[in-house]
């Protein structure tokens, strides 16, 4: 089996502690939660660090999902599995429970977090796809303590964050607002696979109308992307198939897909435009259930 | 540097490198080559093992990271010469061939029945889908992990009863 | 005789060992009681005192020449006790060793590489990680050459000459071969009302077995002896081939193969690493142990399939086959590494006329070198009738298409009738027995193939896509005969010595070797069956050349068919030599016992009798012994098969697409197989589903993929796809027993059964969902995105 290169491991007990190391060590050091993407990389010698510090035992204070009267917090710790199995959360945003259920296989989901998904930032990323379409916001934490950027600005192209070298991810932040549902689909060649597209959808009603619609799409472009001409067209607008489809052009239109091995970039544009109207349907589907 | 962890109930501690990785520490440092490895990038599951009571792929876990922590291997399936209602199962329903996905299979599937004491085919079928068995086409894993399910459903009926009379 | 018998339902009791059958029948296997306590013993298991480790430097370009090798900074690092380059090898004249199709391959490259991850130079170091650390630190200079990765355009006469090794080698031409009657074919495809071409691909796979290959080579210098653990199919092949190779005395090399996790043809061929290991422990006089990784495995190790096939079938407007014509272009890679009987270069691909009655048959193939790893059989192939069947199962389908009849009521009409068995085909193989059409039947009934049809016809109605594929295969397993078969020199012919000791127990050794199949369970029933010693009584040894009789080895499902008749032949042995002991120990002539299986008894006295465990102590024991008779009962014998034996089997597919995103799924599939009398049919069962679930993975995903500069795109599990718990459906089989006339139990082997057969009845089943879109032909993998440039109306070739 392939090995990471030698560097010195270092664990970390509190945030604080983990951002002063960073801060020492600069960018020969990177973080570690549950190293499923990273430490298969470092296997391939693909990425090399002379330092990486683990903050698994940091789970006990980011490990955590609170409800709050219109925002949702989740710690960067929080694992797969529990954002899988959060009633709380699903009932709030249900694309998580979508999303969960098809994001790597289940062991990996035991140990992989929110906070490692997002600072990978992979293109193919499911929760990034999430977060995306759900307009969270990152606290990023660093020495003179903490600042909020919004998912647009985190990811700044394939696998480059908005984190600093003395920075870390600490809780991301969803708001939540009345009359809301969410949905999401993915497209796998084989399960655990990267997808080769999904999209996310969140729509808020109000009586029979479309308030505000968001939709964020993986795989289609350089990181995943939210899509917001389709909140233009869609606002003030009953919902219904003339409109999701519409709304399917226009993700098609927008998004930038690739041919590779997980398929052609046409057939690519046409899962944006097929999954943005099967998730606006059934978060419409959700949020109607929800207004009865 | 040095790391401490509990290993199917006992303690152990060794000297390693920080890049040590879990799986190669147990089979090579402990010599319990039971939890095995078939890739490099995490998507073969031959080499999951419990951590805290939770499967993960000792393949992408550093040793140092189960510094401190509970590892539990296929050899820590076996009670008092007793087998697990899993490794029963696995012989008694073919659910294994070349026996090299099997440790990990197992150990997954004793988490699922510890959470789950009834699943589902389709339970089962996601439980394992982490982990590639290139010999059976799984339907007789499927089929093991049942068997296991319904074989401590009769020894848990069986106990209430005794505790009953 | 055929019987009919529906599948088994699934028993959920435990079974007792004094419950188990003395012989044929379901029995829980022997070797699992180790495997599930995580007590298998596989080659990384090992740890032998002062044992060193091997890396590979691989080449990262497909074709370049070979400028410089810089070693001194690897031989600096502390950990690193030996570095070897080609050159060094050369040197002792080991660069270069034979491949099983008499080509031949560099163990490290000394003048150019030929295809990415190439062998260049290996390290010897303290552990794995220092030794792969090392690998950083070798400098090599290449000269990039134009590489050759379309085996359309690999005879071009302007190509680059990969193989500039082979002394006045101008181009890139491997082998060229026929078989059938070419001029007959070309007359009846002439009157023929109908004929239908169509271009079928079956792109390169990877067996890919869960446990890698690899080694540890232990050369003994005061014994003169070398121990080699190793992942082999082949034990005895490979020993021989190493005497041959390194110039050391046979008598002086022990293989060992110990536990294997997973073959599938994948370990049939001698890899440059296992020489590499036997190389570094003769330089440092320690034990070396050389494990390749996944990346090595898929990009170097023995490949599958890569042919391009032109199939094209002639037959009467009421859907009367009467001939099949092909064309392969056949890429080999860089080296034909290709492990088939040397007669055969296409292996048995000869086979491809199916299970059909036709009046003519005509193959052309030809072979090409490519700036790709070497191979060519592996994967469960038998020997390329998994090529062959999926041709003629597919141009039969398309035939079908172009008929509109019933893809089943075709079949029905053509297979080859129970009274034409031994049957001999237009390519002159002679199938040994068959009754197919209740085969057919029992598989459409056991899928409700009506109902089916109906279904899928009101969800048509809806534009629903639902698809129903149908596949009939022949096998050919089982090689020899010796005097037609052979390898590199070695006859396809296989030992088997038995041993019963004084108490009646008993160890039977074998030539062939399990990686999974369950051998040590299989075989103890067989001898059980003949003896009446009961199994669990019987040790079965196997994968140790100083243990056990010469022979070639497990791949081409041979095992059953060739070391399974040696087993019960031997048997029969010790059998006859035991009746002439009862008949001295009962005072009776031979002619007046019976056998009832596990004692001899006095015909008409029934109480008089004398079990095979009296037997047994008689014949190590005091007292005399019938004139002529030794002491002892055992038996040793080489069993050479008289013909290969001809499994057969009848599936059906049930697929159903998204419209919308173009996902198959595979919602059933019941596979109805004959291997002629069987054995253990639990055993036979998970042979059968793990073949079926090769077949979903290679219709819908598997395939090693290459750059236009020969990158290996499908180098890691994440990008060469096996199929999950999730993508294969519960396995839905049955069986009939057509027995085989020549094998001495009847049986047929099944190992590789499902795997040539499925792929076809899943692309069937994708092809007739896609229908309504005018689809007739979609090439494997049938990826989401692949669908849907086929429903688009614009289906690609995967190369």
């Amino acid at each position: 089996m392939q090995v990471p290169a030698p560097f010195e491991y270092q664990r970390v007990h509190s945030v604080d502690e983990a951002i002063a190391l960073l801060d020492r060590l600069g960018d020969t050091a990177r973080l570690v939660a549950g190293g499923h993407s990273l430490i298969p990389m470092m296997k391939l010698r693909l990425a090399n660090f002379e330092y990486l510090i683990d903050i698994n035992e940091l789970h006990d204070q980011l490990g955590y999902i609170r409800v709050e009267p219109g925002l949702i917090r989740i710690g960067a710790m929080t694992r797969h599995r529990e954002l899988l199995e959060s009633d709380e959360l699903a009932a709030a945003f249900p694309i998580f429970r979508d999303a969960e259920r098809v994001i790597a296989d289940p062991v990996v989901r035991n140990r992989g977090t929110l906070g490692g998904s997002l600072c990978q930032a992979d293109p193919s990323e499911d929760l990034s796809a999430v977060c995306t379409t759900l307009g969270a916001s990152c606290v990023v934490q660093g020495l003179d303590g903490e600042r909020v950027v919004p998912m647009e600005d985190f990811h700044q192209g394939p696998y480059e964050t908005a984190v600093g070298d003395a920075e870390m991810l600490t809780e991301v932040r969803f708001p939540v607002r009345p009359g809301g549902s969410s949905a999401y689909e993915k497209v796998e060649r084989r399960a655990g696979d990267w997808a080769v597209v999904s999209a996310g959808a969140a729509v808020w009603l109000d009586g029979g109308s479309i308030t505000d619609a968001r939709v964020g799409l993986a795989a289609v472009g350089p990181n995943t992307a939210g899509i917001p001409g389709i909140a233009d067209v869609m606002r003030g607008r009953p919902p219904g198939e003339e409109l999701y489809a519409r709304a399917g052009d226009i993700a098609a239109e927008a998004c930038s897909p690739a041919t590779d091995r997980r398929g052609s970039a046409e057939y690519k544009r046409h899962l944006a435009r097929e999954l943005t109207v099967r998730v606006l349907r059934r978060a419409v589907a959700r949020a109607g259930r929800q207004e009865a | 540097m040095q790391v401490t962890m509990n290993v199917n109930g006992e303690e152990v501690s060794r000297e390693i490198e920080g890049r040590l990785l879990l799986v190669h520490f147990l089979r090579d440092h402990l010599r319990l080559t039971g939890t095995h490895w078939g890739c490099d990038t995490s998507n073969c599951g031959t080499c999951v093992v419990w951590l805290d009571g939770e499967p993960v792929k000792s393949c992408t876990v550093l040793a140092a990271m189960a510094g401190g922590h509970e590892v539990r291997t296929v050899e820590g399936m076996e009670k008092d010469g007793e087998l697990d209602a899993v490794q029963k199962g696995f012989v008694e329903c073919h659910g294994l061939q070349c026996g090299f996905c099997t440790p990990g299979m197992m150990m997954t599937a004793r988490a699922l029945l510890d959470r789950n004491p009834d699943p589902s085919e389709q339970e089962i079928r996601e439980a394992i889908s982490g982990q590639i068995c290139r010999c059976t086409g799984y339907a007789t894993i499927v089929r093991s992990i049942r068997w296991a399910a319904a074989e401590e459903a009769g020894t848990r009926t069986t106990a209430t009863e005794a505790s009953a009379s | 005789m055929t019987t009919t018998v529906p599948a088994d339902g699934h028993r959920t009791a435990f079974v007792d060992n004094d419950q188990k059958p003395c012989g044929h029948g379901r029995m829980l296997r022997k070797e699992d009681p180790r495997f599930v306590r995580g007590r298998g013993r596989y080659v990384d298991d090992l740890q032998l005192p002062g044992m060193l480790h091997l890396a590979i430097l691989r080449s990262p370009l497909a074709h370049a020449r070979l400028v410089s090798v810089d070693t001194s900074l690897a031989e600096a690092h502390p950990k690193v006790r030996l570095v070897v380059t080609g050159a060094m090898l050369a040197e002792k004249g080991l660069a270069w060793m034979p491949t099983l199709s008499g080509d031949v391959q560099a163990v490290l490259a000394t003048d150019k590489v030929r295809f990415q991850g190439q062998e260049v130079a290996f390290v010897v170091a303290e552990d794995r990680y220092a030794a792969r650390d090392a690998l950083e630190l070798i400098d090599v200079e290449y000269e990039p050459l134009d590489p050759v990765i379309d085996v359309r355009t690999a005879l071009a006469p302007d190509a680059p000459v990969i193989r500039d090794d082979l002394e006045g080698k101008r181009d890139n031409h491997c082998f060229d071969w026929e078989t059938g009657d070419a001029v007959e074919t070309d007359a009846v495809f002439a009157r023929a009302d109908v004929v239908v071409k169509e271009d079928i691909v079956y792109p390169r796979v990877h067996p890919a077995p869960m446990e890698t290959c690899g080694a540890v080579a232990d050369y003994d210098a005061v014994d003169g002896k070398l121990t080699l653990w190793s992942t082999t199919q082949a034990p005895h092949a490979h020993r021989t081939l190493y005497a041959i190779v390194a110039g050391l005395p046979e008598h002086k090399i022990r293989v060992v193969s110990p536990d294997i996790g997973g073959g599938f043809g994948n370990k049939v061929p001698i890899y440059p690493g296992y020489v590499c290991a036997i190389v570094g422990s003769l330089l440092t006089g320690k034990p070396v142990k050389w494990m390749e990784d996944r990346s090595e495995n898929l990009i170097t190790t023995g490949f599958a399939r890569d042919y391009i096939m032109r199939g094209e079938i002639a037959a009467t407007r009421e859907g009367k086959i009467l001939a099949v014509r092909t064309h392969v272009l056949a890429d080999h890679g860089a080296f034909n590494g290709t492990a088939a009987p040397v007669k055969y270069p296409a292996g048995f691909f000869g086979v491809f006329t199916g299970s059909y009655d036709i009046e003519a048959a005509y193959c052309r193939m030809t072979a090409a070198y490519t700036n790709k790893a070497p191979g060519g059989v592996a994967y469960a192939c038998s020997f390329r009738i998994t090529e062959a069947v999926y041709l003629i199962e597919r141009i039969v389908d398309c035939l079908a298409y172009e008929l509109g009849m019933d893809p089943v009521e075709l079949r029905m009409q053509n297979l080859i009738r129970p009274e034409q068995f031994p049957y001999r085909t237009k390519t002159g193989w002679v199938y040994d027995s068959g009754n197919y059409a209740p085969t057919m039947e029992l598989a459409t009934q056991l899928a409700g193939y009506a109902e089916l049809r109906a279904e899928q016809a009101e969800k048509r109605a809806r534009g629903e896509l639902m698809g129903i594929g149908v596949s009939f295969f022949t096998e050919a397993v089982g090689a020899g005969p010796r005097k037609d078969m052979d390898i590199l020199g070695l006859g396809m012919a296989d030992g088997c010595e038995l041993r019963v000791h004084p108490t009646g127990k008993a160890v039977v050794r074998l030539s062939v070797q399990s990686q999974g199949q369950g051998h040590e369970t299989t075989f103890a029933q067989i001898v059980a069956e003949e003896l009446g010693i009961p199994p669990q009584d019987i040790e079965v040894v196997h994968g140790d050349t100083d243990q056990t009789p010469f022979g070639l080895g497990t791949y081409g499902s041979r095992s059953t068919p060739v070391s399974g008749a040696a087993a019960a032949l031997v048997a029969r042995k010790v059998r006859d030599k035991a009746r002439l002991i009862a008949s001295s120990m009962l005072e009776v002539s031979v002619a007046d016992l019976e056998w009832e299986k596990g004692s001899f008894q006095v015909a008409g006295d029934p109480k008089a009798s004398v079990t095979i465990q009296d037997i047994a102590m008689r014949a190590h024991g005091a007292g005399d012994l019938p004139d002529g008779v030794e002491g002892g009962l055992e038996a040793q014998i080489c069993y050479n098969p008289e013909n290969l034996t001809y499994p057969h089997g009848a599936y059906i597919c049930v697929v159903d697409i998204d419209p919308g995103t173009a996902k198959v799924t595979v919602r059933r599939f019941v596979a109805v197989d004959d291997c002629g009398t069987r054995i253990n049919p639990m055993i036979i069962e998970g042979q059968v589903h793990g073949g079926l679930t090769d077949g979903v993975g290679m219709a819908l995903m598997e395939m090693i993929a290459f750059d236009e500069d020969g990158n290996c795109l499908s180098g890691s599990l994440m990008d060469y796809l096996i199929p999950t718990s999730l993508e294969v459906p519960d396995w839905e089989t049955g069986f009939t027993v057509t027995p085989s006339p020549h094998h001495p139990i009847g049986a047929k082997g099944v190992g590789e059964s499902a795997t040539v057969g499925s792929p076809p009845a899943i692309v069937n089943a994708v092809v007739d969902a896609l229908k309504p879109f005018g689809v007739r032909h979609a090439d494997m993998p049938l990826t989401p995105s692949r669908v849907w440039e086929a429903m688009q109306g614009r289906p690609t070739p995967p190369i």
